[in-house]
């Protein structure tokens, strides 16, 4: 299978690879995937308690390149949104930016997951409720 | 000089011999008469190709050219084994024996057979990928026709007990068909010794063309026959109708000879490149090589490393061409059914590589690919949330993944 550039360059240099602390209260943290089926992703946020905007964030993922693509994608789109707007983030954009074929929409799904994983993760440590994931992936 | 990629899935297939083309060549033009016409010197021309090579394909395996039925490659060959016997020895029973670790060509006819009213028991290898005799015995029944078991598998090169097979297949009464594809021409293979009863073999494995196989069809003890499943002129014995492919199987049969004349030299250098591909390899952490490193083909080598994903290690060694146990790597979202049949975890067998070495690799480029497949690891080890948490202690079959 033929990759787009924009996942060979994503897989080459990966975005933001790295691990933040997952106990600070500023962190949430989204484990998404399972081994057995060959993807897992791990995605970080670190939000400034002043502004709540997201200073940082980071991945690592198991998976193909396409995987990891939208992992590193989504750390880039993450940084400087409040985490209302990281909220917003749709799998087809993901799609769409990266040119992934349809029987790799899947690595797009995980990555809008594992940012709202992260972002509920946060939430539940500043003492908010997770907010529910309404939309249905087809 | 390298150049890239390089070649290394020679159990997908084989670049031809630069002697089996030259061999080929006359018979697409100057010589490209029907072998079956008896009319003129343009048929006769062709049929003495065919059966100069029909006698250098039988040589190879031991055999008399008159056992040897040729097909358009070796799924053909299984296809023709395992319905052909189905259909001709239904008043005998119905029963076939084979194993899980098989390849698609044997199972997919094996499922087809079964529609058709035949039962079948798939047997599962050991850990090793060995199928164990006793079990083959076990499995036999009054009503139990064939055993169908190959000879080297395609996946991790484990190689069966064909001898032990044939025994039990005789003393039963049972026919012994073996699709030796990734066997012959590899290692000595001679189906006299080994007592096979039928067996499948393909041309393009052994550096001849693609579209040109064989299957053996033993004619004494016990003379074996099958039912045709192309019908029309009644070409080679009845048993496959279609006009021979004579530049094909003249290639095939120099692709014969020349693995006979160079097999010894050829499986010793290659089980040395690959011991040495191998051994290097292995020095990283958390790799393992699935299947017996015992009993295995002598250019095959099928390697997990542990937490990184076939697809992106694929993608990350792009400079050198292999293949992987992965899911996403064909059309199927499952991990290879081979691998999960030693026992594999899906996870090991999402993160295996399969070298294939051949007759034209060479020591330069297992070099090469020695230092590339460990860089590629690394990195996607370096990015693997998995590898992070083995390297942390933590046990990832305490983790609740949530399934996607």
């Amino acid at each position: 299978m033929a990759y787009s550039e924009k996942v060979i360059d994503h897989y080459q240099n990966p975005r933001n690879i790295g691990t933040l602390d997952k106990d600070s209260k500023a962190v949430g943290t989204g484990l998404v995937g399972a081994p057995e089926c060959g993807d897992v992703m791990r995605l970080q946020i670190e939000v400034d308690d002043t502004t709540g905007i997201i200073k940082d964030a980071k991945f690592k993922t198991f998976g193909c390149g396409s995987a990891i693509a939208s992992s590193s994608l989504a750390t880039e789109w993450l940084k400087g949104k409040s985490v209302n707007e990281a909220m917003e983030i749709d799998n087809m954009d993901i799609v769409e930016e990266l040119a992934l074929p349809p029987v790799k929409i899947h690595c797009s799904v995980l990555a809008e997951d594992a940012i709202k994983t992260a972002i509920n993760d946060y939430r539940v440590k500043q003492g908010l409720e997770p907010i529910e994931d309404t939309k249905k992936h087809y | 000089m390298l150049n890239f990629p390089i070649y290394l899935d020679n159990n997908a297939t084989t670049p031809m011999d630069p002697r089996v083309l030259e061999a080929m060549l006359p018979y697409f033009n100057e010589r490209f008469g029907n072998a079956a016409s008896r009319n003129h010197s343009f048929g006769w021309t062709a049929e003495e190709a065919v059966d100069y090579a029909r006698e250098q394909v039988a040589r190879l395996i031991n055999t008399s050219s008159k056992e040897i039925i040729f097909t358009s490659g070796a799924t053909e060959s299984d296809n023709l084994a395992i319905k052909g016997v189905f259909e001709m020895y239904a008043s005998k029973g119905n029963h076939i024996i084979t194993a899980t670790t098989e390849h698609k060509a044997i199972l997919d006819a094996c499922k087809k057979a079964e529609k058709m009213g035949a039962e079948v028991t798939y047997l599962s290898p050991a850990e090793n990928g060995i199928i164990s005799l006793q079990d083959i015995e076990n499995a036999i029944t009054d009503k139990t026709i064939l055993i169908s078991i190959m000879h080297g598998n395609n996946e991790i090169g484990v190689l069966q007990d064909m001898k032990g097979i044939s025994a039990i297949a005789k003393k039963h009464g049972v026919l012994f068909h073996s699709d030796a594809t990734q066997a012959v021409g590899k290692i000595p293979v001679d189906v006299i010794a080994d007592g096979i009863d039928l067996m499948s073999f393909s041309a393009h494995k052994m550096y001849g063309p693609k579209g040109v196989g064989a299957l053996y069809v033993r004619r004494k003890n016990p003379r074996v026959k099958v039912t045709s499943q192309m019908d029309g002129g009644g070409h080679e014995r009845g048993m496959r109708s279609g006009t021979l492919n004579v530049p094909g199987i003249v290639g095939f049969g120099k692709a014969c000879e020349i693995s006979q004349n160079e097999m010894a030299e050829e499986a010793a250098r290659l089980s040395k490149m690959r011991d040495r591909l191998e051994k290097e390899l292995l020095t990283m952490e958390e790799a393992y090589v699935n299947g017996s490193v015992e009993h295995r083909l002598p250019h095959v080598s099928n390697i997990s490393f542990k937490f990184v994903e076939g697809e992106g290690l694929m993608m990350g060694t792009k400079d050198i061409a292999v293949s992987s146990g992965s899911a996403c790597t064909s059309a199927s979202l499952e991990p290879s059914y081979v691998l999960k049949s030693l026992g594999l975890d899906d996870e090991l067998a999402h993160s295996s590589l399969r070298f294939g070495l051949g007759r034209f690799t060479t020591d330069e480029e297992v070099d090469f690919a020695i230092d590339h497949v460990k860089k590629a690891v690394n990195k996607l080890r370096d990015m693997s949330p998995l590898w992070e948490m083995f390297k942390d202690g933590i046990d990832l079959k305490s983790i609740e993944w949530a399934e996607h």
